[in-house]
């Protein structure tokens, strides 16, 4: 998902601690950050949220692309406001990490040196303004899959900011999906970018669930402390079986020739995507990878002054105020 | 590298009378600029009428410890909720 192959740290701590902790868990209680935690929860939980955010920050790249050639002046406009949300679920995870003891400055430099991952979805390019339909209908379709049952997890600062979170989250969605019954709705080479919008996105949007349950080694201890609470194939197979009847609607072609409604087990059939693709891009190998985290590095150094100045700017003001006192 | 800026804690009113609310935390170099992002990053729906921000290292709070001194006394003092009283039915509504 945006959060995708978490490695679930094993846990050393007190059994009876643990047990306790357990406990709280089960019963549907909040860990709050002040609360003892099992060192593994809280290592784990900084590496999830942390990778989340970091989705909803490079995530705005690939729709940036697009601000400025929006075809009219609404769409620029839902586009705008779409991705400054994107800006805002970032800050709203960053601020739920650092409360786990980890500064944002820290979070900055772990995703810039490789050390905290992102979603491999937003390694792909955005070639067409099709693709701002599909990456709302898909992308965004399966991000609220995922982040649904998450404003039930344990950790209550994760589980206020997915709140918030999934609030925000359907206007994005419906916005590509706007923008896609536009295309479809318009001549035979909008259709067609239409259609290879779906066709490019299809598999990736597939991936940000994560590699398949049998692959999946780090889901058990994450489900039982709530910090996981679906497997990545529930959620594919839920994301799925939305997401066909609405392609139906617009009168376009999911890119898989087995793809069919299964009678017996309620559920469509697919066609796994390719993992090795998946692990590609994963270890930085997919098509913008480079340039995402080049994006990154180079807003961080841009920026290095604004963040100097407002301190000194801040600290410049107080100085006065107290020598007028 | 320079100073991080300190974190704020948010508060905001919505528009129909009740109180401040916490929504969150961000990071800014003073209070004017913490107001200045939290209507950015809490108030991109009409969330509000009016933000409260705190530097959150001068918020004092209670700890997870003192859980069962604080708060135990309160259980067994059900006299404190009104359903605790019956009134006969003929008194009519109180
Ligand atoms: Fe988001
Ligand atoms: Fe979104």
């Amino acid at each position: 998902m945006y959060a995708q192959m978490v490695k679930s740290e094993a846990t050393q701590d007190d059994p009876d601690m643990l047990a306790a902790f357990q406990a709280r868990v089960d019963a549907g209680e909040k860990i709050e950050p002040k609360d003892w935690m099992p060192a593994g929860y809280r290592k784990t939980l900084i590496r999830q949220i942390g990778q989340h955010a970091h989705s909803e920050i490079v995530g705005q790249l690939p729709e940036a692309n697009w601000i400025a050639r929006a075809p009219t002046l609404e769409r620029k406009a839902n586009l705008l406001a779409k991705v400054q949300d994107e800006a805002g679920h970032g800050l709203y995870l960053y601020c739920a990490v650092e409360t786990l003891g980890v500064s944002r400055d820290e979070l900055t430099e772990m995703l810039l040196d490789g050390r905290m991952k992102y979603s491999s979805i937003f390694n792909y390019p955005t070639l067409t303004w099709a693709d701002m339909g599909a990456v709302g209908w898909l992308v965004d379709g399966a991000a609220i899959m995922n982040q649904v049952p998450l404003q039930r997890t344990s950790y209550g600062p994760y589980a206020r900011s997915m709140v918030r979170i999934c609030k925000e989250e359907s206007f994005h969605q419906r916005q590509g999906f706007h923008v896609m019954m536009a295309m479809v709705k318009g001549s035979e080479a909008q259709k067609r970018m239409a259609q290879d919008a779906l066709n490019r996105f299809w598999y990736p949007a597939l991936m940000m669930f994560g590699p398949s349950d049998k692959d999946s080694v780090h889901s058990e201890q994450s489900m039982s402390w709530k910090i996981k609470m679906n497997t990545n194939d529930e959620l594919r197979q839920k994301f799925v079986d939305e997401t066909v009847p609405q392609a139906e609607y617009l009168g376009l072609t999911i890119p898989d020739e087995h793809m069919k409604w299964n009678e017996d087990t309620g559920h469509y059939d697919f066609t796994e995507p390719d993992w090795s693709e998946f692990f590609e891009v994963i270890q930085g190998n997919g098509p913008c990878n480079v340039d995402r985290i080049a994006a990154r590095q180079k807003a961080w150094d841009d920026g290095a002054w604004v963040r100097e100045a407002m301190v000194a700017h801040a600290e410049k003001k107080q100085s006065r105020k107290s020598a007028a006192e | 590298m320079s100073k991080e800026w300190p974190l704020w804690e948010v508060f905001i009113r919505g528009t129909h009378g009740m109180s401040h609310r916490h929504v969150g935390s961000l990071h800014a170099a003073d209070a004017e600029h913490a107001i200045r992002n939290a209507r950015d990053v809490y108030t991109r729906r009409n969330e509000g009428v009016s933000i409260w921000v705190v530097e959150t290292s001068q918020i004092a709070a209670s700890s997870p410890s003192e859980k069962g001194p604080l708060y135990d006394p309160a259980r067994d003092k059900a006299y404190r909720h009104p359903t605790f009283f019956h009134i006969p039915e003929e008194v009519g509504k109180m």
